[in-house]
């Protein structure tokens, strides 16, 4: 008998986001896991009693107790937007060994209505507050860009061309109805919204949104026995890394070595290079992001981006369709995007994707966590391995 | 009354840095072994875990690696705003976050790799790091 493989192992059976998106100021965060779980349950009906493994960014005791689950594993791992990747990664290894045999991983999170969320806050005593936050930051906006001037010195990325990142995506979003922004944007109108954190202009900042998804894992065996309204997702790759959670230490402020780590991880693992995808998804939280992955994971080479998304290479119909539900930036983004990034790859491999790529056979889900701090990378196809 | 900005806390590992700031002068630990200096403090080598490491007085120059400017402030920095927030790149090798003084904060005036010197300023009960351009080392006008 051949050694248990996981890439040959498991898939994603049930795939769902919240039933609403966007804005839901009556829906707790616990209730939008709940949402997302009952959702994705349903998708391949399955019920509680056929769930025996739990995993979130947040406690997952709290929502295998909600649920009326009792687990018999459970992953917790909280590394900020990508902990989604790093979940189905964990599970599929679980699943692949026997520690269980169908495992369900929420996400839910009130991010813009702050409906039962926790406290934010820093500690002065940690290296962040030490070293970091004396010098006036104000989350996310005013940290994560840090290394575009020094990209645009070193490669001469051009203001316009990250501009063209978000509107290429809206171009995507425009089809996509539970798209929260939908209007059609140009680069000069990315240029003239409001700066938000030099060179980082609004429109190259994701939302803040409220909402959630989830996603049941099991063997590729037992999927094979359900009667399943939609084809099994088959996991043939994943990887995950970390570097740091200062931004200010980035061994270089160009690229990203967890991205680097983990997507080489994620793509020798199935056994695939760049050419192979057909469709790919990396968080956005803000524009420089694909512009980081696109060249982290190996689709162009070092400086090539910028001009690799400017001409259209990404964008409905190009050759490489690239955060097509709109991402981050014209999608949603309740806080920890990954797991939206992981249901359109899912959706694009089922065929329903609203702005649906013809012939997906290979997609990539690519997420980072905290500020370049972590990454998480699935390989994830519609046919058996 | 805007709050007040955010205060470092020291810890044991990092009291000497902040002990060294008080005293006008910016501290970095030197690895012995590996002969190369490392930030952010903590006892031992990051590179090789080497327990020997000591403590030095450094330049206090170094260059604008990167920045961004923050057009919204942090508590305490409403008459800041908009401020850069940069990383130097210190003369003897790592990188540190900092604010650039003594020059208005424009991406006319901030030039990537532009030599800076260190300046320290009040903040609660410690003195914290700030950069501002390096006095010309040529003829002076």
């Amino acid at each position: 008998m051949s050694p248990t493989s996981v890439k040959s192992a498991v898939a994603i059976v049930g795939a769902a986001e919240t039933t609403e998106l966007g804005v839901i100021p009556n829906l707790s965060e616990i209730q939008l896991h709940a949402d997302a779980a009952r959702n994705a349950m349903a998708d391949c009906g399955v019920g509680v009693a056929d769930i025996d493994g739990v995993a979130c960014a947040a406690n997952p005791v709290g929502v295998a107790h909600y649920l009326g689950i009792t687990p018999t594993y459970l992953d917790g791992t909280s590394v900020g937007g990508c902990s989604f990747m790093l979940h189905v990664r964990h599970a599929a290894a679980a699943l692949a060994s026997g520690m269980c045999e169908m495992v369900l991983v929420t996400h839910g999170q009130s991010g813009r209505s702050r409906v039962g969320a926790g406290g934010r806050g820093g500690d002065g005593a940690s290296l962040q507050g030490q070293f970091e936050a004396p010098y006036g930051p104000t989350g996310p906006p005013t940290m994560f860009p840090m290394g575009v001037l020094r990209y645009m010195k070193e490669f001469g990325l051009t203001h316009e061309q990250l501009a063209s990142v978000a509107v290429v995506q809206r171009q995507w979003a425009m089809s996509n109805p539970r798209a929260m922004m939908r209007d059609p944007i140009t680069v000069d109108d990315v240029l003239s919204s409001r700066v938000i954190a030099y060179p980082i202009h609004l429109l190259e900042c994701c939302l803040v949104t409220d909402g959630g998804g989830a996603l049941v894992l099991t063997t590729a065996e037992r999927a094979a026995d359900m009667d399943l309204a939609r084809p099994p997702v088959y996991i043939v790759g994943t990887g995950e890394s970390s570097e740091t959670p200062m931004v200010s230490q980035m061994e270089d402020f160009t690229t990203s070595r967890a991205f680097r780590v983990s997507g080489a991880k994620a793509f020798a693992e199935a056994g695939i290079t760049p050419a192979d995808v057909d469709h790919l998804m990396i968080y956005d939280a803000f524009a420089h992001l694909p512009i980081y992955g696109l060249e982290d994971l190996g689709f162009v080479g070092r400086g090539e981006a910028g001009s690799f998304v400017e001409e259209g290479n990404t964008a409905p119909g190009g050759k490489l369709p690239l955060n097509t539900n709109g991402g981050g930036l014209s999608y949603t983004h309740t806080g920890m995007y990954g797991m939206f990034a992981i249901q359109e790859s899912v959706r694009q491999l089922r065929g329903v994707a609203p702005a649906q790529v013809k012939g997906v056979e290979l997609s990539v889900a690519h997420g980072v966590g905290g500020m370049f701090a972590a990454s998480g990378t699935l390989v994830l196809s519609n046919r058996r391995p | 009354m805007s709050p007040p900005k955010p205060e470092p806390r020291p810890t044991p590992e990092t009291q000497t840095f902040w002990d060294g700031c008080a005293n006008g002068e910016l501290r970095l630990q030197h690895c012995g072994a590996c002969d190369r200096y490392y930030f952010p403090p903590r006892p031992f080598c990051p590179r090789c875990l080497s327990d020997q490491v000591e403590w030095r007085s450094v330049s206090g120059q170094g260059v604008l690696h990167t920045y961004l400017i923050n057009h919204r402030a942090a508590p305490g920095f409403e008459e800041d705003a908009p401020y850069a927030i940069a990383v130097v790149e210190l003369a003897e090798g790592p990188r540190m976050m900092s604010n650039i003084v003594g020059i208005e904060n424009t991406p006319e005036n901030l030039v990537l790799d532009m030599p800076l010197e260190v300046t320290f300023e009040e903040r609660g009960s410690v003195m914290l790091p700030l950069f501002k351009p390096a006095a010309t080392t040529g003829v002076r006008g």
